[in-house]
């Protein structure tokens, strides 16, 4: 559907509590280009002060035969300040719908729905928090830092890309973190390789107790299967083709295990887009691991650092 | 918190809409002997079985909830990629994933049965018996208004096990169906991927059905260029959207025209209020919206509101004014 809302910039539909989504007239207040992406600031201060990190909004787009929105996870809210009331979402233009939305300017307005799916659950107890995040799947690991430093936890991050340009915002992953790696496919920035072979070493150095993850599917497989195997918890921000992002369509399921051990499809709008990695049947998905899982040094750790389980870390959820 | 504001949608500025009287326009529908208090409804598969779309508004605003295909066994469906956007509408292969009749009497129809909104049931089936089995199982079950059989569903295992695609097959369902549930109405889904629907519509009604639900999706496919693969895992998935509202708006009349007295639930690209009335002039009694929500979770309730209002503006206060008034061109 095209956007319907122009010049209603106040118009709000939804229900009055706070824990459901809303549709909005949002105004972009900026839109900025961040290395090989777009990054757009929206005045959308109903969505502001309903989301959490992990979730997402979608966005009608216009442009030839285009129908559905499109869905973008949220990079960062602010609720007070200069910016107060302001949703951010990053993108990559590469189809007629992210082409549209990279053309729109200030004062635009778009029709968004939001926020949409379950956030990343923190963890109850004191544990360092390593975000794994590749491409702009690293926007919303900001907007969880955030939320897990205001915790009191410490956070580390490996960010990854194909190249250089498609690195996210270096600046921003140095000045929230207590410490960073890069890695890009051909070495044009940080380390050369994936962001799988530099876990292992990054986790033990920084007593990691939890993984949360974003970005492409055969990354996220990836790191979810090597946490596996290095027994951490891990969260997994999922992506798949998505018609109406509120959990009507059946679209976008990710396969993911029961304790009994059947395989469901889950939705991931709704009861995603997170995920817990470990329950997540990758053998049933159509993701494969791109290229081969190198786990680093094969020496085993000294001394691990105590691991929480899922049950100490989530609750039975 | 600020309480989110309800802001209906200002006017459009047409003189006459101040003087329209919107409480003289009448909604009400009779769909096969019950009455509802509008003609919107849901498309099955489109709105789940309404809770994820309650969390948005109210959905007993709406005339009746079709909800989202219910077989015997639970289901999990197709491999992804399940969905493709295709010009102006979209492919789906979903595969009829759903939890089992079982399982949603016990929680999806109980929480229904808390709503204030007539429920339409959708069922589908592998054979004749399991049809059968579900309508049992639905048997004097409160909240129930009808069943809509879905006889038309184009992602099952075999082109074979599409029953609307022949006459005897599809009547034979019926038929089954309507033996476990005498009192309730029944609605025939059929496809338009038949050479003639009129005949599949006469052998459905004559076997039993109380109406007809047109369309279902028709049967399409995309191929990626860059890797010649098909879009969905399923290779072939069921085109919805306004891409077909043409052939909806042609499956209707047809079947209007020639069974004038059968009551229908027209469906397939339905998103405006123009489109509803496009529909109803064809010969639909009440209109089910699909894809449309998809793109806006709001635009039934908006569809009910618009309906009113296009009304009042032009001076009609039934829905009988507008069904399958369509004149000659001169």
């Amino acid at each position: 559907m095209k956007p319907t809302l122009h010049n209603r910039k106040t118009m709000v539909l939804g229900r009055p509590n706070g824990d459901t989504p809303v549709r909005a007239a949002c105004e972009i207040i900026a839109r900025r280009r961040e290395g090989a992406y777009w990054t757009v600031s929206l005045s959308a201060p109903d969505i502001a002060e309903r989301a959490h990190p992990g979730q997402f909004v979608n966005v009608a787009v216009s442009g030839p035969g285009t129908l559905l929105r499109r869905p973008f996870s949220i990079s960062r809210v602010s609720r007070q300040g200069p910016a107060a009331g302001t949703v951010d979402f990053v993108f990559d233009a590469h189809g007629p719908g992210t082409g549209w939305l990279a053309d729109r300017t200030a004062h635009d307005v778009l029709d968004v729905v939001g926020p949409l799916g379950n956030p990343f659950p923190l963890p109850r107890q004191k544990v360092s928090c390593l975000l794994v995040g590749g491409g702009y799947g690293v926007a919303p690991l900001f907007f969880l830092a955030e939320e897990l430093r205001r915790e009191g936890l410490r956070v580390d991050m490996i960010v990854g890309a194909a190249t250089h340009e498609r690195i996210f915002n270096a600046i921003e992953a140095k000045r929230i973190t207590a410490s960073v790696t890069f890695t890009t496919d051909d070495g044009s920035f940080g380390e050369e390789g994936r962001v799988t072979d530099v876990l292992e070493q990054v986790a033990k150095d920084c007593g990691t107790g939890v993984v949360y993850a974003c970005g492409p599917m055969p990354m996220l497989r990836a790191v979810a299967e090597q946490c596996q195997e290095l027994e951490l918890p891990s969260q997994i921000a999922t992506e798949e083709h998505m018609a109406c992002g509120v959990g009507v369509c059946w679209t976008c399921v990710i396969p993911t295990r029961t304790k009994d051990g059947s395989v469901r499809m889950k939705r991931s709008c709704i009861d995603g887009p997170v995920f817990n990695g470990a329950r997540i049947a990758w053998e049933n998905s159509r993701w494969e691991v791109g290229g081969p899982l190198v786990t680093g040094a094969d020496q085993p750790i000294e001394e691990p650092p105590p691991r929480p389980t899922d049950d100490e870390l989530w609750g039975n959820a | 918190m600020t309480d989110v504001r309800r802001v209906e949608a200002p006017p459009p500025p047409v003189s006459e809409e101040d003087a329209a009287d919107l409480s003289a326009v009448d909604l009400r529908i009779d769909l096969g002997g019950v009455t509802l208090a509008n003609p919107i409804t849901t498309a099955s598969g489109c709105f789940a079985s309404g809770s994820e779309i309650d969390r948005f508004f109210d959905i007993s605003v709406l005339g009746a909830l079709v909800v989202k295909s219910i077989t015997l066994e639970p289901r999990e469906g197709l491999p992804t990629p399940r969905m493709a956007e295709t010009p102006s509408g979209m492919l789906n292969a979903i595969g009829l994933q759903n939890p089992g009749v079982d399982r949603w009497i016990a929680k999806d129809l109980a929480w229904l049965q808390g709503k204030d909104v007539p429920v339409i049931v959708s069922i589908a089936g592998k054979s004749v018996d399991d049809f059968r089995q579900v309508a049992a199982k639905l048997r004097g079950r409160a909240g129930i208004v009808g069943v809509e059989v879905n006889l038309s569903c184009p992602n099952v295992e075999h082109r074979g096990l599409v029953f609307a695609c022949a006459a005897d097959p599809a009547g034979e369902v019926i038929r089954a169906v309507r033996r476990e549930l005498p009192d309730l109405p029944i609605f025939g889904k059929l496809t338009p991927d038949v050479t003639d629907i009129t005949a599949i519509a006469r052998a459905v009604v004559d076997a039993g059905a109380t109406g007809l639900s047109l369309i279902n999706t028709t049967l399409g496919m995309a191929i990626d260029p860059e890797t010649g693969r098909p879009r969905l895992a399923n290779t072939y998935g069921g085109l919805s959207g306004p891409a077909i509202r043409p052939i909806a708006i042609r499956a209707v009349h047809q079947v209007h025209t020639a069974l004038p007295d059968v009551p229908l639930i027209g469906m397939g690209g339905i998103r405006t209020v123009e489109d509803v009335v496009e529909i109803v002039r064809a010969g639909a009694t009440a209109v089910a919206i699909g894809t449309a929500t998809f793109a806006d979770p709001f635009v039934t309730q908006q569809l009910v509101t618009d309906l009113r209002r296009w009304m009042a503006v032009r001076g009609f206060s039934r829905m009988d004014e507008l069904r399958g008034k369509v004149f000659p061109r001169v």
